[in-house]
């Protein structure tokens, strides 16, 4: 069976990307966090990391993107329509902490399928073949709340492929794992990205940013103030801000 | 007045003996409030369920009454039941009265609101911890409460246990609404307080043991299903 993680996706379903927001403004208790940001994801395939200082906005903008949130202003397209929740399933999420349900490991990929209206009889076989290439077969059927942390990301990373969307927003995926954990992460995302899932990838670790960005975008005070290729930022930042946060100096 | 030691004593008797009279009236016992227990989740779990995930006017006064209604005493319930039921009261044609139906009606009223103030409770507190993942999958308010719901399992299987503990425990409104007529409508409670105003302490103590071993039973069912998931828990190496 041809089912896997790392498979495109057949013609014939609805697109969601360009995961795209236009004049996008968000504000809490009086502040802004987002401030009038035009973005897109997912028009050309790779993975997109966006970096920027603790507060910039960033996992704001994700969470609006991905119709967890309102904008104030501005609206959120997917595919140029409005987001709605038929097509919820094109596009995967991973959270900063991941949120298991409490039942096997397996039975939570079946729960996403189920979501995603995949017929009953193939959820099982889809499950597997998933866990296998995330290396998490063999506790298929242990509670998913008995993982590690490293095992639980790995598993909502799972979650999120196994539907096959056509672009997963990663959230600090990694900001609470040990660099083995990080490193079997970094390889799920690589091989689905090898197979054409783009990606968008808030991270703080630039190390992480380095290795898997195809483009970087630079998040500063609810605006974006760069997009650029991964090599070109980080070989010449175009903004003093971006130059600052590179070397590790605080960014006012 | 009996000697407490004989009165243990046939007390013990009458239950190693399966005194048919016992056994009627825990077997009634049971009935009633295992009934009434069932149609409190039935009404009592969604009705929490809704609370705790909806959003409307006056929630916060429908969160508070239901929580004020956990305290509702027994003896206002059955009181209140009785003037529906009673010949002159609006619900008299149905001759519900002094039946085992009529008690049933009672401890659902007094039991619901404990199954839905504790499911809004485990709801809530769950939705927190799910709602950007379920809503991120796409799911619908429906098919979010029903998954909560599922993953509250535990937590309102404990609530549904509460509520049986106050339901068997509780005499006013059985009393009233039952009048504890014998082999119709006598409870382990209502016959505990007949047999003790008589004078007869050894059927009174038996079935005080009994009421007392299943509300132990009702605890360790819980509490061994917390057991068993923290032995899955070692066994996975945590």
């Amino acid at each position: 069976m041809q089912y896997a993680l790392i498979q495109r996706d057949r013609p014939d379903r609805p697109s969601v990307i360009p995961v795209a927001g236009k004049s996008l403004v968000y504000g809490r208790d009086k502040r802004t966090i987002i401030d009038n940001v035009d973005i897109e994801f997912g028009l050309s395939p790779g993975i997109v990391v966006v970096l920027g200082p603790n507060g910039a906005g960033k996992s704001v903008l994700f969470r609006l993107l991905a119709g967890l949130l309102t904008p104030d202003g501005g609206s959120v397209s997917w595919a140029g329509m409005p987001p709605n929740r038929a097509r919820a399933h094109k596009i995967g999420f991973v959270f900063q902490r991941p949120v298991m349900l409490k039942r096997s490991v397996i039975a939570n990929v079946e729960y996403v399928l189920a979501a995603a209206k995949v017929p009953r009889m193939d959820r099982p076989p889809i499950a597997r073949d998933a866990l296998e290439q995330a290396r998490l077969s063999e506790i298929a059927t242990s509670p998913a709340s008995s993982l590690s942390g490293g095992e639980q990301q790995r598993l909502a990373l799972v979650r999120a492929l196994v539907t096959r969307p056509d672009i997963v927003l990663l959230d600090e995926p990694t900001s609470n794992l040990d660099p083995g954990s990080t490193a079997a992460i970094e390889c799920v995302v690589r091989r689905a990205r090898d197979a054409g899932t783009r990606f968008a990838l808030v991270t703080q670790d630039i190390g992480q940013a380095r290795r898997l960005a195809t483009e970087v975008i630079f998040m500063h005070r609810g605006r974006l103030l760069e997009r650029s290729s991964g090599e070109s930022f980080f070989r010449a930042p175009r903004t003093l801000e971006a130059t600052a946060y590179l070397e590790g100096k605080i960014v006012f | 007045m009996q000697d407490l030691s004989e009165a243990v004593t046939a007390a013990l008797q009458l239950i190693g003996s399966l005194n048919p009279d016992l056994l009627e009236i825990v077997a009634l016992s049971l009935q009633v409030s295992l009934t009434a227990v069932a149609i409190a989740g039935l009404i009592g779990l969604p009705l929490g369920a809704v609370v705790a995930v909806a959003r409307f006017p006056g929630r916060t006064v429908v969160i508070t009454l239901i929580n004020a209604l956990m305290g509702l005493p027994p003896v206002v319930v059955g009181l209140f039941v009785y003037m529906l039921l009673s010949n002159s009261g609006p619900f008299g044609v149905l001759q519900l009265l002094y039946t085992p139906t009529a008690m049933i009606i009672a401890q659902t009223i007094l039991v619901t609101p404990i199954v839905a103030a504790l499911a809004r409770q485990t709801i809530e507190d769950l939705k927190v911890e799910y709602d950007e993942q379920l809503r991120v999958l796409g799911r619908s308010p429906l098919q979010q409460t029903a998954t909560l719901l599922w993953e509250g399992r535990r937590s309102l299987l404990t609530a549904l246990l509460a509520g049986f503990g106050r339901a068997i425990a509780e005499v006013g409104a059985v009393l009233i609404v039952g009048g504890n007529i014998n082999h119709l409508t006598r409870t382990m409670t209502t016959a505990i307080v007949l047999e003790t105003s008589k004078g007869d302490l050894s059927l009174a103590l038996g079935l005080g043991f009994i009421l007392l071993t299943l509300a132990f039973m009702a605890n360790a069912i819980v509490m061994l299903g917390g057991g068993v998931r923290a032995y899955r828990k070692r066994e996975a190496g945590f």
